[in-house]
């Protein structure tokens, strides 16, 4: 989709290794490159410890990377400095929910002075009363009773401790949201409400959401194109439909072979399909794209193969 | 999805709006957290009768000088070891009687004090008032108590916020002054102060100011580890919060049982430290008194004169339960969901 419009975040060759140089060196993000253009939803997927949240945490600058660059709106970020006046606004434009609803909200702090936090930082209120009028529009936003700021996180379900979290990074009225696995905590019964919430908040906001997610389950539906992650690497990137029927990659073809249906006759003879690393990687493999917008992790041959 | 089973009509219950607006409405009053804290501090009632106890005692102490019935170090020979009296009021174990050579007597009337003088805690063995000692005593070691808790707080707290949060080589370098600091054991520093200055009140504080933090700032610098990948931490830092604020908003709140804990640990420590070292005989000087002091002068004498131990033991007891226990309504309040 979308390939005349100019991409809002580009990523191009990150790499954000731990530990450099000592015997416990992680090259959790080793050399991916993809573009995300503005409205869309970007899936990435992977199985746990693939680097799907160092990349995010990545190009949202909670690390400095390795190596490789990240452009906002056409401009490198990887490099600004902390208390730049650009690295201000980035800190606007770009904001991130997060996993753990128990652990992404500070236990000692009301709802009110949780969600101000961006508001406060950024000088986005004059006064008390514009603050207080601000939060309670910000939780009527995520379906919250305004009568509950002051209360703390521990009288909230996992559910509302998410809503909580999503008005918190809305507060500042960010651009790009990624939203690193915010439902994987949640009960299943949640996850729908979690996941229209935020359909519902990009599309009256005109919002890009990076989407992380450990399986295909729920992503295949809400996203528009989807990178598949395995081992710090992007090996498969194409449109989520073009991901579901066509799935190229072996390691991709296993992900999907491990959703379940919600058919008693399929799931019987659902055949997971394992995958095994070392028949897969070779040395000289790359991402190039094989069909159009359909991107591949593989060697020049097999390349060559599915371009003619 | 298609094949939802069919639950007649009347089964379902109409809700209102409001039923569920009513339920939802426990809001609490709109207070700061600090204001919270307090809240939920005095409505703990042990912590507050401690609080209390804490304050009367403190405020003895600062008025030493004016509360005292007597010079704490002028010696009435003559008037040695009599035993506590209030007034004439004749309450056992305060009405100046006394077991000389077999009989009970007025050990007042014995020495030949005049009529109307009492001393209600009685007096040592050079004839001091003991009441004066303890409240001058009990100054200088709450003094001791304070600069420990102060040292640790100024600087235990924030080496271990700093050296937690940048980790890395900045990690490594406090970390190795930290290991030198506490393999010199705190008794050398006080002795090395004693050829400086002279022993006393000042080679103490010293010898507490430069080697008590360290556990302190240890045991911070592990849980800031802990919270710094906590993800409200990283929330704060994608918004663009800066470190300080981050210390003092995020991490601090989040540490204080932590700090409380320890707090309540080098509290008795500092006071017994000082103790310790008086009753070896080189902490705070002869004749000025600290709860140590009169702790092991009355131990000398307790087997015939009990009350010159019991006195400052009760004292120094007092003090030790009432920090713990308000050290424990301290750590309930700052957690909100310690409920009231
Ligand atoms: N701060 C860090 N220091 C060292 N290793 C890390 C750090 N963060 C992540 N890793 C490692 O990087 C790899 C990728 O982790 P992560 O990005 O969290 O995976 P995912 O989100 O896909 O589960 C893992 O092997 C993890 O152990
Ligand atoms: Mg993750």
């Amino acid at each position: 989709m979308a390939d005349e419009k100019t991409p809002i975040v580009q990523v191009k060759h990150l790499k954000q290794y731990f530990n450099i140089g000592k015997p416990n060196e992680v090259k959790a993000v080793d050399d991916v490159t993809f573009d995300i253009y503005p409205g869309e939803t970007f899936g990435l997927v992977g199985e746990s410890g693939s680097g799907k949240s160092t990349t995010g945490r990545s190009i949202i600058r909670l690390y400095n990377p390795t190596s490789g660059q990240i452009l906002f709106k056409g401009q490198d970020i990887s490099k600004l400095k902390n208390r730049s006046p650009k690295m201000k606004q980035f800190r606007r434009d770009m904001q991130m929910i997060f996993q753990d609803p128990y652990a992404s909200l500070n236990p000692r702090m009301k709802v009110k002075d949780i969600i101000a936090e961006g508001l406060d930082i950024h000088g986005l209120v004059k006064n008390d009363d514009e603050r207080e009028k601000r939060i309670k529009e910000l939780l009527g936003m995520v379906h919250l009773n305004p009568e509950h700021m002051t209360r703390y996180p521990y009288e909230f379900s996992g559910g509302q401790r998410q809503r909580i979290g999503i008005a918190r990074a809305l507060a500042v009225d960010p651009q790009f949201i990624i939203a690193d696995e915010p439902i994987s905590a949640l009960d299943v019964s949640i996850q729908a409400q979690v996941v229209n919430l935020l359909q519902d908040i990009q599309k009256q906001q005109g919002l890009t959401y990076m989407f992380i997610a450990h399986d295909l389950s729920m992503v295949k539906y809400i996203s528009d194109r989807i990178a598949v992650m395995y081992h710090g690497k992007i090996v498969e990137l194409a449109d989520a439909d073009e991901i579901y029927s066509h799935p190229l990659h072996a390691y991709t073809q296993s992900l999907l072979s491990a959703i379940p249906v919600p058919d008693p006759e399929v799931e019987k003879t659902r055949k997971r399909i394992d995958f095994d690393h070392s028949k897969h990687f070779t040395d000289n493999q790359t991402l190039q794209e094989v069909l159009p917008g359909h991107f591949l992790y593989c060697d020049d041959a097999t390349a060559a193969k599915f371009k003619n | 999805m298609e094949q939802t089973p069919q639950i007649p009509k009347e089964k379902f219950k109409m809700i209102h709006e409001d039923d569920n607006q009513e339920q939802e409405k426990i809001g609490t009053p709109s207070l700061t957290y600090l204001q919270d804290v307090r809240r939920r501090l005095l409505s703990n009632k042990v912590a507050t009768v401690c609080m209390v106890l804490l304050s009367i005692i403190v405020l003895i102490s600062v008025f030493a000088p004016i509360v005292a019935p007597h010079n704490p170090n002028e010696q009435k020979v003559e008037y040695a070891n009599l035993p506590p009296k209030i007034g004439e009021a004749n309450i056992p174990g305060f009405n100046g009687m006394q077991k000389r050579g077999g009989k009970v007597v007025n050990a007042y009337k014995e020495v030949g004090a005049p009529k109307g003088t009492t001393y209600l805690l009685g007096t040592d063995y050079l004839g001091r008032d003991l009441l004066s000692r303890i409240i001058y005593g009990t100054r200088l070691s709450l003094i001791v108590a304070i600069l420990a808790t102060l040292v640790d707080l100024i600087i235990g707290l924030p080496y271990g916020i700093i050296s937690g949060w940048k980790g890395g080589r900045t990690d490594i370098v406090l970390q190795r002054i930290i290991e030198i600091i506490s393999s010199i054991p705190n008794l050398i520093v006080v002795i090395l102060m004693m050829i400086i200055l002279k022993p006393g009140l000042a080679s103490i504080v010293i010898a507490i100011a430069l080697t008590d933090w360290v556990t302190m700032a240890r045991l911070i610098r592990a849980q800031t580890f802990q919270l710094k990948e906590q993800e409200y931490i990283l929330a704060a830092r994608t918004l663009g919060e800066s470190s300080t604020k981050i210390a003092t908003k995020h991490l601090i709140p989040n540490l204080s049982s932590t700090i409380i804990i320890q707090t309540m640990f080098t509290i008795p420590n500092a006071i017994f430290f000082e103790a310790f070292l008086s009753f070896i005989g080189i902490g705070i000087p002869a004749p000025n008194a600290s709860l140590g002091t009169l702790l092991s002068d009355g131990q000398k004498a307790f087997r015939f004169l009990p009350y010159q131990m019991w006195a400052p033991a009760i004292v120094l007891s007092i003090i030790m339960i009432a920090t713990n226990l308000l050290g424990d309504g301290l750590r309930d309040a700052f957690d909100p969901q310690s409920s009231d």
